[in-house]
């Protein structure tokens, strides 16, 4: 029943791939819809969960075969939850090199499941909230995902999809242990929740470091964008908890939650100073990003993603309306290469990707807010 | 573990204690928990876990585990070595007295006091007691001891009905 009405993601018998690749884009999602005034600093909030099955190898150790058992056992229970209907079910193997890119770059799967050996697969809800990657390092990865600061609500709403799997699935657990995981770094809760937070004032004065070395006592991580080894391009980082062993769900949360404020804190208390001291300074960058991303003909991801970064901050800071703020979120991704390698037929080279990339923000840009350059309402 | 000693860096008691060679020559560092902390050694991003385990293989219990192998897996203790991962639930047991140590410096405690998947250990209680049952029952049968075996039917009928209960949906 359940299977029939799951759509699937490059089903070729039925839809062909790009059709049903491109209604995932097209179809609103939490990340790239959702933004409002409540997501000035934490543009979206994460939490996953490592699972194992009780008496199956950890997918890095198990045969190819064992895997697949593996895997059909997971996707029947995953596919069978609520929060899973109408979902896109797929294997790896199905998907192309640029399918995968464009599932990193919208955070709903990561780049080891996207290298995995064969017999991995992840099954996406349609608002594309929830996400579970099968056999990455662990049979289950169960991801929720939420726009804005909202760790509580996001913990329930995953901390529901896990009891639903119970039902169906016998989970590798020790008492004394937790969920047991295939590298011990994820033992006992196995939760891993983090924040996208967007810090350009911090940046700006350059107190980055300081706040990542005082995060990082505080048993926190801070990371780029897309996680391990990445750069912070847009001034965007991701904090998340370091230890999942000795602490409950809640109080991890209580924790990170706390370390977050204190951060948004520091952000608002950088942006102040910024405005009190040099607002010139500040709204010359901003105007400049604005004149770039209507006016020019080569960006590169990276040099995009700071523009995008300014004129954020514009929006928390008035110069444009509030509700421009989910325009530049959904930018953030879309600007992303595989994003626009998908928007055409042929194989780009990166130069070419540049072009294409800032005639997509001249356009979106020519019809932008116009910005109102005012400190306290006042020219 | 061993007498107490002060962290080299402050003069906090040191808990994590590290042996590294380098050029055949081996430096040894006592540090308290805040200044491993501070210096990435519990950071598992930073810091390779195949150098955690080295530390850990040179105490006296964990020299033990070098010849052991997951009966379950096949897994061995330098398979971990080569991963940082292991191979099956199973390994936790057999690997316990090399995981131990590492695990004190890796999270906040070493117990778990998080969720507990109550509904899947339940089924697994119930399904455990169910095999056993039933192989009490074929074994009545055989040695015609009908009224065991009639307690045992009726055990049986009992476990089956909170299994119901509890676990059909």
């Amino acid at each position: 029943m359940k299977s029939t009405r799951s759509n699937k993601l490059s089903d070729k018998n039925s839809r062909g791939k790009d059709m049903t690749l491109a209604s995932l884009l097209s179809t609103p999602s939490e990340l790239t819809d959702t933004a409002s005034s409540k997501c000035a600093i934490v543009l979206m909030t994460r939490v996953r969960l490592a699972r194992n099955l009780a008496g199956k190898s950890f997918p890095g150790w198990a045969k190819e075969k064992e895997r697949t058992t593996i895997m059909e056992a997971c996707r029947e229970a995953v596919v069978a939850t609520p929060q899973m209907k109408r979902s896109l079910s797929t294997t790896v193997d199905e998907l192309s090199e640029l399918e995968k890119q464009i599932l990193v770059e919208r955070h709903l799967i990561s780049r080891e499941l996207s290298g995995a050996k064969s017999g991995a697969g992840v099954i996406i809800s349609k608002d594309q909230a929830f996400s579970v990657m099968i056999n990455e390092e662990d049979h289950l990865r169960i991801q929720t995902l939420r726009a804005g600061f909202q760790l509580k609500k996001t913990w329930n709403a995953i901390n529901d999809l896990d009891t639903a799997l119970e039902d169906k699935l016998d989970y590798a657990f020790s008492p004394t242990l937790g969920y047991l995981t295939a590298c011990p770094t994820n033992l006992g809760t196995g939760m891993r929740a983090s924040a996208m937070m967007h810090l350009p004032a911090l940046v700006i004065s350059s107190q980055m470091e300081k706040v990542v070395r005082a995060v990082n006592q505080l048993g926190m991580v801070v990371r780029g964008l897309f996680g391990e080894g990445s750069d912070a391009s847009g001034s965007i980082f991701q904090i998340s908890n370091q230890t999942t062993l000795g602490e409950s769900e809640e109080d991890i949360i209580k924790r990170l939650g706390s370390v977050l404020n204190s951060i948004v804190e520091h952000e608002l208390n950088a942006r102040d100073r910024l405005m009190e001291n040099d607002a010139p300074k500040v709204f010359d960058k901003i105007g400049r990003a604005y004149g770039i991303l209507q006016n020019s003909h080569l960006l590169s991801s990276g040099e995009a993603m700071n523009l995008l970064s300014l004129l954020r901050l514009g929006i928390d800071l008035g110069v444009f309306p509030d509700n421009s703020r989910c325009v530049i979120d959904r930018l953030f991704i879309e600007a992303q290469p595989g994003h626009i390698q998908h928007t055409t037929k042929h194989d780009l080279e990166s130069s070419e990707r540049d072009t294409l990339r800032a005639e997509k923000l001249r356009v979106e840009f020519a019809a932008f807010a116009k910005p109102t350059f005012a400190i306290n309402g006042k020219n | 573990m061993a007498s107490p000693l002060k962290c080299d860096l402050c003069t906090k008691p040191a808990t994590v204690h590290l042996t590294q060679i380098v050029n055949n020559k081996v430096h040894k560092v006592d540090l308290c928990e805040a200044c491993a902390q501070a210096k990435g050694v519990t950071d598992p991003s930073g810091f390779s876990l195949a150098d955690l385990l080295l530390k850990a293989s040179l105490t006296p219990e964990a020299a033990v585990a070098e010849g052991l192998r997951c009966e379950h897996c096949g897994f061995t203790q330098g398979d971990f070595k080569k991963h940082g991962r292991f191979g099956c639930a199973h390994c936790y047991d057999t690997f316990k007295g090399m995981i131990e140590p590492m695990l004190d410096n890796m999270h906040k405690g070493t117990t778990h006091t998080g969720k507990v998947p109550h509904k899947a250990l339940d089924r697994k209680l119930l399904t455990d007691r169910l095999s056993k049952l039933e192989g009490n029952l074929d074994e009545a049968i055989k040695a015609e001891r009908y009224e065991d075996a009639a307690r045992y039917r009726d055990e049986i009928h009992q476990v089956k009905q909170t299994f119901g209960q509890k676990l059909t949906r």
